[in-house]
């Protein structure tokens, strides 16, 4: 069974009206998967439950919760974390030895994965008397409540997490694992919607938006990318996944390869928009 | 590559040959730690074992604790497979010598990450996985 054609385009239409996300024809069986949980909880069918959707904010909120989280694991493809920790951070601590503040930004961080993970990598490797902001954005408020409480099912700390991080860094509480204080501490959450203009947004060393713009349109993705930029430090680093690319985004990134990692870097012709005032200090390196 | 998988229970046994076979191992299966061990001292040098805790005979930790306490098996890599899920437990087994742990019920992808983590599987780029927004 399937969902018919007139919910799967009514959803659709609403994922991409309020995030600019694509679901294409094909993406049926997604829909009524993700949906589904939802509309049993509601008593009805998947195609009922999206029949009422035009009435029902809570339920478009919960749809677009559901609709809009990506898959997610530690150290997701382990070669972006290791430039991170051989070269991207090496290069960043020298730079900024002169105000040891470091800002980064786990873009659709989705349950935190990313944004924690790093925080291990700093945790280990930031020198003393250094200050980290991690900034967690997503544009799902039941994921963002996921990070802040920190908390993962055993299904996922299996996925990708080395035992010894596991050990260092959580505590079992009934069945699942927390994430330690100190490392909840480095990160900060907030909601944002990567398709609207970003409000009150610093300007970041290092940016994470992997694994998301494969979601959106070109002329999006390019506004994305555009914006993004100006929330990039002039020496900065933008990741993105490895089938995404700048390319086909205009001229506001150069590409560079750390190993076989390609980095995206500010173009000499581009510039940031001026620094804001720092979110928090987060982490004093001890 | 070739993984060692040691479980008493054959469904379990089954559902991780075919996770690393997929991956592109051979395998060789034991049902408890005492019967792993006679592979290994008649030869067998896998590079992986996956290994259960809770077993007849020899469990899984006394088995990481004799593998370690022989030299020639210095470079088998060993990983816990069990649904034991203490802290304290998987801090053991790493104090031990086990280099991974993976805590029942897992998905085969969690087999994958770990073993990738471990240098066994080589990595591959996204675009060779199935990407949906999952």
């Amino acid at each position: 069974m399937s969902i018919t054609t007139t919910s799967f385009q009514l959803v659709s239409d609403l994922v991409r009206r309020e995030t600019a996300m694509l679901y294409e024809p094909g993406k049926e069986y997604l829909v009524e998967a993700r949906l589904l949980p939802l509309a049993r909880e509601a008593g009805l069918d998947v195609d009922a439950y999206i029949a009422r959707l035009p009435l029902d904010a809570d339920a478009r909120r919960r749809t677009l919760d559901a609709l809009t989280i990506n898959e997610t694991s530690w150290f997701r493809d382990n070669a972006p974390y290791q430039a991170f920790t051989d070269t991207i951070l090496p290069d960043l601590l020298a730079k900024r030895a002169a105000t040891r503040r470091l800002r980064i930004w786990s873009a659709a961080c989705s349950s935190g994965q990313e944004a924690y993970s790093l925080a291990m990598l700093l945790d280990a490797h930031l020198p003393p008397g250094w200050t980290v902001e991690i900034l967690a954005t997503d544009v799902s408020t039941a994921m963002l409540d996921r990070v802040r409480a920190g908390r993962y099912s055993q299904v996922e700390m299996n996925r990708g997490l080395p035992a010894t991080l596991l050990v260092r860094h959580f505590t079992k509480v009934g069945t699942e694992w927390e994430v330690d204080a100190r490392l909840r501490a480095m990160v900060t959450t907030r909601h944002l919607n990567l398709a609207a203009p970003f409000v009150a947004v610093p300007v970041f060393d290092l940016v994470l938006l992997r694994n998301v713009v494969i979601y959106f349109d070109l002329d999006t993705k390019r506004d994305i990318l555009r914006r993004v930029r100006r929330q990039t430090a002039d020496d900065g680093y933008l990741m993105l996944g490895s089938t995404e690319s700048t390319i086909d985004c205009g001229s506001d990134w150069d590409r560079e390869a750390i190993g076989r990692v390609q980095v995206h870097r500010p173009a000499a012709s581009s510039t940031a928009s001026t620094p804001t005032s720092p979110l928090r200090p987060l982490l004093t390196g001890a | 590559m070739h993984a060692l998988i040691i479980d008493d229970s054959r469904a379990m046994r089954t559902i991780l040959r075919r996770t690393v076979a997929a991956l592109g191992f051979a395998t060789t299966e034991a049902g408890d730690g005492r019967a792993a061990l006679d592979h290994l001292e008649a030869g067998l040098r896998p590079d992986v074992c996956l290994i259960d805790w809770n077993m007849p005979v020899m469990d899984g930790y006394t088995f990481v604790t004799r593998v370690r306490a022989n030299p020639e098996w210095r470079d088998v890599t060993l990983m816990m497979v069990t649904t034991e899920s203490q802290h304290s437990q998987i801090v053991r087994a790493l104090a031990a010598g086990a280099h991974e742990y993976v805590i029942k019920p897992f998905t085969a992808d969690a087999i994958e990450d770990k073993l990738r983590l471990l240098g066994l599987v080589r990595d591959l780029p996204d675009a060779t996985r199935a990407e949906v927004p999952a």
